[in-house]
């Protein structure tokens, strides 16, 4: 004990100048809570995303993948931070005094992330207790409706997670529907000697009006045969995806941050020199390129540094254009962090110079083999900023809840042409047709060709969409 | 501006969600092992597994499906050392594991399912769970395999090595409790109890099981595969339900003998097919060695039924004086579709006694239900 309570010392000690270090540098963070924990720990709350969530087995199937990989020496996790006020941190324990301060510095910066990022602007930050609430609501149900009940449904509600609108004031403008002449009294007078127009045809209501990106939420409201139960575990899960979204959607950015940061931070301490080298060495294992992966580390680091670089010594050009006196850097880089996600992070601020200093590419598979395919420096862009779009996720929208007039469900992929993962598709079908109650088709485009897939309870069917377009 | 932080260690021990939840992950691993038990109990990489102790198993339906992009057909974004160039491959589909989520066959789009390690305990387990030897019935002689103490009671007196320290201190506290001291203290000869027991005598039903094989000529790699598996299995399951169990092993072509398990499993012999030839042998052994009043006896036979057909009635006339003396006979034909159908199972097909169990066996996956037949728990 009294070994613990000195490492607490000494820790309390490293936080408190790692604090004011930050805070000089203008980074605005919440109020800080660190809780040193073992390695189990660590990769439970990693594989939940939070220290309180409900029990599913896919958790479990993740923790254990963590877990065996960590025992296996083949990943770490140093830290979890939560997004949350005040801003949880867990870190490892064990880990040497250096590797705690490399961690508290870069959860420094992800806490102000969180806290000023526009992106993050709407999350709770009470998730922490909301989320030990669902899982609560969803342990009482179990015990109320059985817990093989429960975890059918959940599994049937996690397949479609991914799929809500996390910007619902973005829906697409409605349809203007042509303004009827305004009634007087002298109608009868104007219209003598004309023949009596046709009455309009009174348009069916159609649901959705727009077509809708919020599966989770069209289902919970429109879906005719759900339990209160059920509707309460699809808007619990809803509310928990929408609060994890930003983080998907600023993965390179808030990685990049954090980095940038930890490495200014720990520069101003003073380290003995085996610590310096042990920072170094820890440093540069997180910057590590792949030749098969971006690392959103090193990506967004080198394009926070590139900007700053850019704003404090602008071209003459820029100058002159852009009217940038320079010495703007730092600044400019706390606006881009409140500002930006990665879709727009990369599009705005990755450079021909940065994309060719860091020998980026896109491959694709030919063949039996996966090739380079693309150096252009505006095609690679494209591609870093196409695989981050919608977090990742294939984009789905409900255009028909009364499909054939029968109350099926009609979903369309909205394909910018990747292909759908085939034989996922058609076991997910399943899952979406236990939430609808009805029969659910899909449409996207394989081969080049418009294709609908159908589930009605019993099997998967494939057909051409019908010409002239669906639904009909 | 002294900024506000916190840093704790708390008790994590108590702390155990994951751990559940991968529990019920793995529940749901072995309900997936179970429904498709047909499908993996006749896995090459098991049956000649050499008793190593883990093996992977391919499983379905644990990934978690979802509306996802075709990893093949995507292009993906990768950094080289400053030299790559249009063209340059990265990696091919064999080397390539690294590049989903994780690792293993079930991260690749496409690959639709999922490998997971199970101890051959698990596996027998699994299998065995609703097996049982049939018709066991109380024989004469039955062998007693042990007696065993069991403790049943608690008494003032004992032997000190029994005390039973739970029911002492109980005594104890109660003492003092009674004597208006209540608390742990002060342990008294009259505080003491002991544990006493009694020796229960464990009868157990003695059995022997005859295994025989058709190792002629006609008796392909396939059909010998079939056999194998069916009695790696059968071994295994009389040696984990029951102790008391033997095992012959005739092996038999034109003529009959005995020979070792691994002799069994692994030798093969060339010639024609008289199976009446290994029935005389397991009588002859019957009347020497396994009394019908001492023994259950288990007479099971593996054949591709490619017999000689002047063997046939002899056949039959051996089997219904087996019947006489076993408990059930199991006749096992490996039909292999390329051959002219057997004439043996027709042959078998005037014999009308229940305790004779025909099945034949098109392919791996039928192993599991002939398990089942055989060993078919009886409805009591």
């Amino acid at each position: 004990m009294m070994h613990h309570n000195q490492e607490l010392q000494v820790l309390e000690k490293a936080v408190e100048e790692i604090i004011g270090i930050a805070r000089r540098f203008g980074l605005d963070f919440y109020d800080m809570r660190f809780e040193i924990c073992p390695a189990d720990i660590i990769y439970t709350f990693g594989a939940y995303g939070m220290p309180a969530r409900f029990a599913h087995w896919s958790f479990g199937k993740a923790f254990h993948r963590m877990k065996t990989q960590y025992d296996y020496n083949l990943s770490r996790i140093y830290e979890l931070v939560i997004n949350s006020d005040p801003c949880y941190a867990f870190l490892l324990e064990g880990n040497t005094l250096i590797q705690q301060k490399l961690v508290i510095a870069h959860v420094l910066a992800h806490s102000d992330f969180f806290k000023n990022n526009a992106h993050f602007k709407k999350t709770s930050r009470q998730m922490l207790e909301s989320m030990s609430v669902h899982a609560r609501r969803i342990r009482e149900y179990e015990y109320k409706y059985g817990r093989r009940e429960v975890e059918i449904f959940l599994d049937a509600v996690l397949s479609i997670q991914e799929h809500i609108e996390p910007r619902p004031q973005v829906k697409g403008i409605p349809v203007q529907e042509q303004a009827e002449p305004e009634e007087t009294p002298y109608d009868d007078l104007f219209n003598l000697g004309k023949p009596p127009a046709p009455s309009p045809p009174v348009p069916a209501r159609k649901v959705p009006a727009q077509p809708e990106k919020d599966l989770l939420y069209f289902i919970m409201t429109h879906s005719r045969d759900l339990e209160d139960w059920q509707r309460d575990v699809i808007a619990m899960v809803r509310e928990e995806m929408l609060y994890f979204w930003p983080q998907l959607e600023t993965k390179i950015m808030n990685e990049g941050w954090a980095t940038y940061w930890h490495t200014r931070i720990i520069r101003e301490l003073d380290l003995p020199e085996g610590e310096a080298l042990e920072f170094a060495k820890m440093h540069a294992s997180v910057i590590v390129p792949s030749r098969t992966a971006i690392n959103p580390y090193l990506l967004g680091v080198k394009i926070f540094e590139d900007i700053e670089k850019r704003w404090d010594n602008p071209s003459e050009e820029e100058r002159r254009r852009f009217r940038r006196p320079g010495g703007e850097g730092r600044d400019k880089i706390f606006t881009v962090r409140a500002c930006e996600n990665d879709v727009s992070f990369l599009r705005n601020y990755l450079t021909r110079e940065l994309v060719e200093e860091m020998d980026l590419y896109l491959y694709q598979k030919m063949g039996h083999d996966w090739v380079v395919t693309e150096k252009n420096w505006e095609k690679v862009r494209e591609g870093l900023v196409e695989a981050r779009i919608n977090g990742g996720f294939p984009s789905i929208v409900v255009v028909d809840g009364d499909y054939n007039h029968r109350g099926e469900l009609y979903l369309q992929h909205r394909y910018e042409g990747v292909e759908l993962d085939l034989p996922y598709l058609e076991k997910t079908m399943p899952h979406v047709y236990l939430l609808w109650g009805r029969p659910v088709h899909l449409e996207t485009v394989v081969e080049g060709k418009g294709t609908v897939f159908s589930y009605d309870g019993k099997r998967n069917s494939r057909r051409p969409v019908r010409a002239g377009g669906e639904p009909a | 501006m002294d900024g506000s932080f916190l840093i704790t260690r708390e008790d994590w021990s108590l702390y155990r969600r994951g751990q559940m939840d991968q529990q019920r992950h793995q529940e749901k691993v072995r309900e997936a092992i179970k429904q498709n038990l047909a499908d993996i109990i006749s896995e090459e990489s098991i049956i000649m597994s050499d008793d190593r102790k883990v093996i992977k198993v391919p499983i379905r339906s644990l990934e978690e499906y979802r509306f996802r992009y075709n990893f093949q057909k995507q292009k993906h974004g990768g950094q080289g050392k400053g030299n790559s160039k249009q063209g340059d491959v990265i990696g091919s589909d064999q080397a390539f594991a690294g590049s989903g989520k994780g690792k293993g066959a079930g991260d690749q789009p496409g690959v639709d399912y999922y490998e997971t390690e199970v101890t051959l305990e698990e596996l027998a387990e699994m299998i065995f769970e609703d097996l049982e030897l049939p018709n066991l019935q109380d024989r004469r002689k039955q062998k007693v395999s042990a007696t065993s103490p069991r403790f049943n009671d608690v008494r003032k007196h004992g032997l000190t090595g029994n005390i039973d320290k739970k029911r002492t201190i109980l005594e104890t506290i109660k003492r003092n409790a009674l004597a208006g001291n209540p608390g742990l203290h002060g342990i008294k000869p009259e505080d003491l109890r002991y544990k006493t027991w009694e020796e229960v005598p464990k009868h157990e039903a003695s059995a022997v099981v005859i295994a025989m094989m058709d190792t002629s000529g006609s008796m392909g790699t396939f059909e010998k595969y079939i056999a194998r598996s069916f009695f790696f299995w059968m071994v295994r399951f009389l040696r984990t339900k029951y102790q008391q169990v033997q095992i012959v092993f005739l092996a038999h072509h034109t003529k009959a003998k005995e020979v070792t398990e691994e002799e069994f499993f692994t030798k093969g012999e060339s010639g024609g097919t008289k199976c009446s030839s290994v029935y005389q042998l397991a009588l002859e052994m019957i009347a020497e060695r396994y009394n019908p009043l001492d023994y259950n006896i288990y007479p099971f036979h593996f054949s591709d039924g490619d017999n000689l057909p002047s063997d046939n009635d002899l056949c039959v006339k051996l089997v219904n004086e087996l019947l006489e003396v076993c408990n059930i006979f199991g006749y096992g034909e490996i039909v292999n579709p390329y051959y002219r159908s057997s004439t043996l199972m027709s042959t078998y097909k005037k014999i009308k006694d229940p305790r004779f169990v025909p099945v034949s066996i098109k392919d791996k996956s039928e192993v599991y239900p002939a398990l089942r037949a055989f060993f078919k728990r009886e409805e009591h």
